[in-house]
């Protein structure tokens, strides 16, 4: 084991936190607002990305597809918003869970019929398909970089907004209180439609980015919507400094299990147990976390206000 | 304050004669005459299709007993339907065959696993328990995709079935598919006797104000937590069955969407009712088959069947079978 | 009649900044009628919380019989003596009256892991239920459902749920929430019925009502108490009227 290649999974790790980041915080920004439990948050992940593989096929470029993809994303969020969710904000968190499950099922099958069941590659640019050179030797795919950076960015501008602003203040406000928004005389209709379009967006974002690296497939969405939740577990609700820390603290721990737990193991056990229970283990790393931090702190890391 | 409660005229039906029960069991009837029937018709996969409805079935009512009698939207039942089938086949894997043996292990091994991950679930609330329950299936889901000894993603093919040497032989199809109706009968009967005792007062009275189950001194965690470990082994019963039926075993039985399915069909039937997980079940089930014969993508008609249902037909099938007192929602 | 039977010392509990509780210390004697007052947001539910239990002070102590219960899960409070009702209605609206009473006498008849009898046709629980239902005279309406009761006997079926197990100290949140008339006369009677055999602290708003039944009156002003007395000299206290009554006369 290399400290390069440490290095390397480490910077994975920090690129799968981002994404579920990414995630997380629309996931965080619905819930916290409107109290909705929105399982279809994945689907709309996995749409942007097929969006984008559609528009990298159409315009030549995943450059001019990703602005395309993310529109569609955005537009998607909002015909989804206002035709099915709105109704079931005042409804109970069963409903919600049971609605949206139908919106995975519309969207997982409509993508088999449109696009078929193979999934579909998303080429990148030659700049972007390139290794990047970082200190001490460290080589690093651009794009995946790049994807750090889009994160770190995102992650920043989201914090300006729960922190500067009113739609923040509500957030922070753990708002979910539809009388209190029309007294400040908000229109709550759209700011709750824009909210989920943002949300959405958000989504559309981090599937198109993670949509070179694994290609979009059906059910891509689901696998991260889990991890999300998980890492919204830890978190706690609500709380976007906390959905970050612990993407993040998921993502590097879910791929450095991947990468050298085995080889951990081995080092204090019979070499063909570790090939078992490595895998076995690391799958269930992130999941271990959870309990052990939940079994501490019921209401995750940081956990919402009360009273 | 005389006449505001209707005083039923005496009549001289007892209670329990009713629409809702007759049609249940006019189901139950359907499903001990279906061997005969399949026969008859020369239809033997009905037999298959029947004693999977069945054990769905059970796995619905153990749902039904925790999520509509308790109020604890479990999202990771299917985990317990995997771990009962894995039970019988890991140990078959290694020769053991013995129901005596695959049973009982398979019954604590879910029994253990709701413990350990209840006692974690419960000490949360509303949406986080949601997520938390999806997130430890899927924990499972992923623990036996990594298993490569057991065949990993691909599942694990069950030889032999269960074996109760001298008492019973599940090699015949018939013989278990009679078990497996024997076994949602008792079930049926009893989480009725489990919700009416006065541990289901607790636990119908903690799905409703659990502030003030406490403050009348009941202290909840602990009644909520048995009947978690109840309901998980109960699903993993109806998980050992699945096992035998099928003999067969993947991750893929324990997928979040079966969890998922778990939900659609307890609230479809009816949540917090006798018969609804029996109505769910059978009616979910035949939605699939049927509309994925006449079509491949039955899933977007189902998808957008069950949102109407849930924005517009809320009480499930039970509620169209008349008015029910005292309990459900 | 002088023995203390609840005692709290220096209690403080902050919400997100704001101190809901503020060092408040308060003695309930063995037998009165102890009401709470003050406007609104003075903490007086955040105060019975924490009494009962639902969630612990940052500091202070209480005491109960000269056992501290400050860190004490509230169900254990209850066995202990210490029972409380609720100002929202927390009544069990599916099932019928005295189901609900029978489900408040369960808590005190043994542990419930009894997995098979039934429980409504149980007479250790119904017998007791109807007893119960007779002393608060909804005697003839066991078996109607609690939650098509007229709002005053939801409220009156609130405060009973609290009289199963005998409790000495009745910890009572708005007893008279949402009544008006007629009804707040009846239950003013109700619970001067309770005389002699519960100590009962309560929080209320209507003040004919706390000065009908009160032999000691205690105010909260910001989670602080501004002052403790008899109605006679709370009425004439120059600091209540100023913070409290004066304002409520005035609108």
């Amino acid at each position: 084991m290399s400290w390069v290649l440490l290095a390397e999974q480490l910077l994975n790790g920090f690129t799968l936190g981002l994404i579920l980041f990414l995630l997380c915080a629309g996931l965080t920004l619905v819930f916290g607002i409107m109290d909705l439990v929105n399982l279809a948050h994945g689907s709309l992940y996995m749409m942007g990305a097929y969006f984008c593989a559609t528009f990298t096929a159409m315009t030549g470029s995943f450059l001019y597809a990703v602005p395309l993809a993310l529109a569609a994303t955005f537009v998607l969020g909002l015909i989804v918003e206002v035709i099915v969710l709105r109704n079931l904000y005042t409804r109970d968190h069963l409903d919600q869970v049971m609605a949206t499950f139908g919106l995975i099922l519309i969207f997982n099958e409509g993508v088999r019929q449109i696009w078929g069941a193979d999934g579909e590659v998303i080429p990148l640019p030659a700049f972007l398909d390139s290794n990047f050179e970082l200190v001490f030797g460290i080589v690093y795919p651009t794009y995946r970089l790049l994807i750090i950076c889009v994160g770190l960015l995102v992650a920043l501008g989201l914090y300006v907004l729960v922190t500067h602003t009113r739609v923040g203040m509500l957030i922070r406000g753990g708002a979910s209180n539809r009388e209190m928004l029309s007294a400040l005389g908000i229109n709550v209709k759209q700011l709750f439609t824009l909210i989920f379009g943002l949300g959405a967006a958000l989504a559309g974002l981090a599937g198109l980015m993670a949509g070179p690296i694994e290609q979009a497939t059906i059910g891509m969405g689901e696998r991260i919507l889990i991890l999300a939740f998980v890492v919204i577990v830890i978190g706690g609700i609500g709380s976007i400094r906390g959905s970050f820390i612990a993407a993040i603290l998921v993502g590097v721990i879910d791929t450095m299990g991947r990468s050298f737990l085995e080889d951990f193991l081995s080092l204090v056990m019979p070499a063909n147990y570790a090939e078992t229970a490595g895998p076995a283990l690391s799958s269930m790393s992130i999941y271990i976390v959870m309990a052990a931090v939940l079994a501490i702190r019921p209401q995750g890391l940081f956990p919402p206000r009360t009273g | 304050m005389v006449t505001d409660q209707l005083t039923t005229a005496p009549s001289t039906t007892p209670a329990w004669v009713s629409v809702r029960n007759g049609t249940g069991l006019a189901v139950l009837l359907l499903y001990a005459l279906m061997p005969g029937i399949a026969d008859i018709f020369d239809l033997p996969f009905y037999l298959d299709i029947f004693s999977r409805v069945m054990i769905l079935t059970i796995a619905a009512i153990s749902l039904n007993f925790i999520l509509g009698f308790g109020g604890m939207v479990s999202f990771g039942h299917a985990a317990y339907l995997g771990l009962g089938a894995y039970a019988v086949g890991i140990l078959a894997y290694y020769d053991i065959y013995s129901g005596w043996i695959q049973w009982p292990v398979g019954l604590a091994v879910s029994a253990l696993f709701a413990l350990v991950t209840g006692a974690i679930c419960l000490r949360t609330k509303g949406v986080y328990f949601i997520m938390i329950t999806l997130a430890f299936t899927q924990m499972i889901h992923f623990l036996f995709v990594s298993l490569e000894e057991f065949g990993g993603d691909d599942g694990l093919t069950i030889w032999n079935r269960s074996e109760f040497d001298g008492l019973i032989d599940l090699s015949n199809d018939l013989t278990l598919y009679y078990t497996i109706f024997v076994i949602l009968v008792l079930s049926l009967a009893l989480v009725h006797r489990l919700v009416n005792s006065r541990f289901g007062m607790v636990i119908q009275g903690a799905r409703s104000n659990e502030p003030r189950m406490r403050a009348l001194g009941f202290p909840t965690y602990r009644y909520r937590l048995a009947a978690y470990v109840i309901a998980g082994s109960l699903c993993g019963l109806a998980g050992i069955l699945l096992g035998n039926d099928t003999e067969f075993v993947s991750p893929s039985d324990m997928h979040w969407t079966k969890s998922g399915d778990l939900i659609i069909i307890v609230v479809l039937g009816g949540m917090g009712t006798f018969w609804g997980p029996l109505f769910g079940a059978l009616a979910f089930l035949l939605l699939e088959f049927f509309l994925s014969d006449i079509f491949i993508w039955w899933h977007l008609i189902f998808g957008p069947l069950l949102i109407l249902v849930v924005i517009f037909a809320r009480g499930g099938i039970d509620s169209f079978l008349g008015q029910q007192n005292g309990q459900g929602r | 009649m002088n023995e203390v039977i609840l005692r709290v010392r220096d209690l403080v509990k902050h919400f997100d900044g704001v101190t809901a509780t503020d060092s408040l210390s308060l003695e309930v004697l063995k037998g009165e009628v102890h009401a709470i007052i003050g406007p609104n947001g003075a903490g007086k539910t955040t105060l019975i919380n924490q009494l009962s239990g639902v969630f612990l002070p940052d500091s202070g102590t209480i005491k109960f019989k000269d056992a501290d219960i400050t860190a004490l899960p509230g169900f254990k409070r209850v066995h202990l003596g210490l029972a409380r009702s609720f100002q929202i209605t927390s009544i069990f609206k599916n099932f019928t009256v005295r189901e609900n009473v029978a489900l408040a006498i369960q808590s005190h008849a043994g542990h419930s892991f009894k997995f098979w009898r039934p429980a409504r046709n149980d007479s250790q629980l119904t017998e007791p239920a109807q007893a119960l239902l007779e002393r608060i005279e909804l005697g003839d309406r066991g078996d109607v459902l609690a939650g098509n009761l007229a709002h005053g006997e939801q409220r009156q079926l609130e405060i009973a749920m609290a009289l199963a197990g005998d409790p000495e100290v009745i910890l009572l949140d708005e007893p008279m929430a949402g009544m008006g008339g007629e009804d707040s006369d009846r239950m003013v009677q109700f619970l001067s019925s309770f005389k002699g055999r519960h100590t009962l602290l309560l929080i209320e708003h209507d003040m004919d009502a706390v000065f009908a039944l009160a032999d000691r009156i205690t105010v909260l002003v910001y989670g602080r108490v501004i002052a403790t007395g008899t109605p006679a000299e709370i009425r004439s206290n120059e600091e209540v009227r100023q913070a409290y009554l004066g304002e409520d006369e005035a609108a």
